[in-house]
């Protein structure tokens, strides 16, 4: 019995003593964190994407917290948008930029009809490792891979491989435009552009750089740098035989007649249909 | 003298496909077009210096060396310059190509095509290096380095063995046994040229144990050559890679990120001496080179062939076969790190040692189960690596991990994928995995 007393103590004894020495150090080194910190961190989506830039959502927190007015202005998190951005102001007592929601876009067409597959790929199913190997998967050499490397990348759910056409859709309202997709994609197809008034949106669907008949025969709807979209804004330019229609173009003036001009439908204009349906 | 020496970590033993091992080398004559590609090597294109409608020689300089990690393209036929196009190669990549419709068979006066032997090397080591780099030769063992900065030392690096590598240890290719056996003299010449432009002594030509022939005749020769010596190696994938090979004969462990010049090795494929003698000796440029010819049951006529240089793939198949209907799939290199050809008609390059033809049934690939951790990649991996590691890094994204695991250390062997009794793509995932990290840097 005694023994089994003595041991009680002893342990005991060693137990407290630790705890006693535990707790003095855990005091005295303590790191001191604006409890601020922790507030802003408990408004964040908390997926720790690294849109925003910083490290994770502990660091975004940190330096929304240590920002001044004009820093605070720069800080953005994309996931959770301009609501949560209102909601952190408010807690610092600062006022919000005001930023256009902005959403990931594919720039390609080269769907299973408009660029068919050149070879039987039988390997790892990986848009990158088919563009060391073989270019890509169809003839045109920057075109999408169908591989799906950028919905493997989405943390968010809004990428998924069509049945039919083999290309990524993204969808608008899952979307946080993180930039997981831009980063991965080997032939840097993803852009993130802002979602538009009422989700109307132009681009230039297409990345192909070759010659106008070269591009054609690589894929049915290739932008072939025939300038005609540069009539109709100034701001377009065609570079490399591949025409960019900059952000400040206005979808809701041009998108139409942009997306009518263009000989091989390689500009897209996303209307504002689909916002309704 | 006879001591079978090996790598110490990893490999793996590999089926006897040698089918085409007694095979002697013979003329695939000539094509209607060839086809060169202004880009054979690791480094910038060569710069184009001819047009459309030129006459040329088999051996006339098509395409100059731009900047020092370049190599000069030459003719490999005669005749008429029809067309300078992008047009895709093997790998699906559009490359810049030289198209000559060829007429007759025509070599440029300087080029020494009689059988006769030269052993005297009457030349100094620029002259050397000049003579190679004039030459366009660069490393057939596959990588295709340019062989002039090979054989050129930097200041403050010190070589002291020079490897001939006869090894040859993939799947299925004889070419550079072949070349052993029936040009053995020539290539202890090359290698003793070599010698001479880095100013050593010692070469040992490494030879594996199951090319009984090229051991017996090269043991013979190289009595008369000093300085030129024979190592039995054993019969092991991946054994003719670079680090392996140094491990094998010297026990020096090549660190990672760092080149065999480091540690005193410089190796030279068997086919690279062969071609260095010709271009020394011979004034001969690189213009054609062996390629085997082989498979299991896809082709009747299989061997071990001459071929110029630019010569589609198709010319050669058509050569072999009557049924290019029972070919699955064809495999430029051999069957381990060979690289499947998207298009039939692509050329042949300095690089491609052979054509592996796979019949429909070998070319399905089986699907992919589950990882059992068996750890069989691991004892294969010839670099101390963990594929499996790597796989599930690539799988969960986790591209930090890739560096801690040494991706980038992989050669690309492919022993992993070939253990794996769950048959996953290892190989691709390894690759995958050298991509991210290099994206990282």
């Amino acid at each position: 019995m005694s023994l089994i007393i003595s041991n009680i103590l002893i342990l005991g004894g060693i137990g407290l003593v630790a705890a006693v020495v535990l707790y003095m150090v855990s005091k005295k080194f303590a790191v001191k964190e604006s409890p601020r910190i922790k507030a802003v961190e408990a408004l964040l989506p908390g997926v720790n994407c690294g849109a925003c830039g910083k490290a994770g959502c502990h660091d975004f927190a940190k330096a929304c917290a240590e920002a001044n007015t004009e820093d605070f202005k720069n800080l953005h998190c994309t996931v959770g948008g301009q609501s949560t951005m209102q909601k952190i102001a408010d807690l610092l007592g600062y006022k919000t930029a005001e930023k256009d929601p902005t959403v990931a876009v594919l720039r390609c067409q080269g769907s299973c009809a408009n660029a068919p597959a050149k070879f039987e790929y039988t390997g790892l199913k990986s848009c990158r490792l088919v563009s060391r190997i073989a270019t890509s998967q169809s003839e045109c050499p920057d075109g999408c891979n169908r591989m799906g490397d950028c919905v493997r990348a989405c943390k968010f759910g809004a990428l998924r491989l069509d049945d039919i056409t083999g290309l990524p859709v993204v969808d608008e309202n899952k979307c946080v435009s993180c930039g997981a997709c831009v980063a991965i994609c080997p032939k840097k197809l993803f852009e993130i552009r802002p979602k538009g008034k009422n989700g109307e949106r132009v681009y230039v669907a297409c990345r192909n750089r070759q010659k106008g008949a070269v591009a054609r025969k690589n894929c049915l709807a290739a932008c072939i740098g025939c300038t005609k979209c540069t009539q109709i804004h100034p701001d377009i330019k065609v570079q490399d035989n591949l025409s960019y229609i900059p952000m400040n173009v206005d979808a809701s003036q041009y998108g139409e007649k942009l997306a009518q001009i263009c000989p091989t439908g390689a500009i897209v204009y996303t209307g504002k249909k689909e916002q309704q349906s | 003298m006879i001591k079978k020496k090996t790598f110490s970590i990893g490999g793996i033993h590999l089926d006897k496909h040698k089918i085409t091992a007694a095979m002697p080398i013979v003329d695939a004559g000539l094509p209607e077009l060839v086809y060169i590609p202004v880009k054979q090597h690791i480094g910038a294109p060569a710069k184009i210096l001819v047009k459309k409608g030129d006459k040329v020689k088999v051996g006339t300089l098509l395409a100059d060396a731009d900047g020092i990690v370049s190599a000069d393209i030459h003719s490999s036929v005669s005749g008429e310059i029809v067309k300078i196009d992008e047009i895709i190669d093997a790998d699906a990549y559009p490359e810049t190509m030289i198209v000559i419709k060829v007429e007759g068979d025509e070599h440029e006066p300087n080029i020494d095509l009689s059988p006769t032997i030269i052993s005297e090397i009457p030349y100094t080591p620029e002259e050397i290096i000049n003579k190679v780099r004039s030459s366009g030769i660069v490393g057939m063992g596959g990588a295709g380095y340019p062989t002039p900065v090979k054989i050129t030392i930097s200041e403050g690096k010190k070589v002291d063995t020079l490897l001939i590598n006869g090894i040859e240890c993939e799947a299925y290719l004889t070419a550079d046994g072949r070349l052993m056996v029936e040009k053995a003299e020539q290539i202890i010449i090359g290698a003793r040229i070599i010698n001479k432009a880095l100013g050593i002594q010692n070469a040992i030509i490494a030879i594996d144990e199951n090319k009984p022939e090229a051991i017996e005749i090269m043991s013979r020769l190289t009595k008369k050559y000093v300085g030129v010596n024979v190592c039995v190696c054993q019969s092991k994938y991946p054994q003719g890679a670079e680090k392996q090979l140094i491990a094998a004969i010297t026990g020096r462990e090549v660190p990672p990120g760092k080149l065999p010049v480091d540690v005193g090795c410089i190796v030279h494929n068997v086919g690279t001496a062969f071609a260095i003698y010709e271009a020394v000796q011979k004034n001969k440029p690189l213009y054609e080179r062996i390629v085997t010819v082989t498979g299991d049951d896809a082709a009747e006529h299989l061997g071990n062939y001459r071929v110029r240089i630019g010569t589609p793939a198709s010319f050669l198949i058509a050569k072999t076969t009557q049924h290019p209907e029972h070919i699955g799939k064809i495999i430029f290199g051999g069957g381990m790190m060979g690289v499947s050809a998207v298009n039939m008609d692509a050329p042949l390059t300095k690089l491609t040692s052979g054509i592996l033809l796979l019949n429909d049934q070998d070319a399905v690939k089986p699907p992919e189960i589950a990882c059992i951790r068996c750890a069989k990649c691991l004892d294969a991996c010839p670099m101390g690596l963990r594929p499996f590691a790597i796989a599930s890094a690539i799988k969960s994204n986790d591209f930090a991990e890739l560096k801690r695991l040494h991706t980038q250390s992989c050669i690309e062997c492919g022993s992993c994928a070939f253990i794996c009794p769950a048959r996953i793509p290892l190989l691709d995932y390894c690759k995958l995995g050298k991509i991210e990290v290099k994206k990282q840097q």
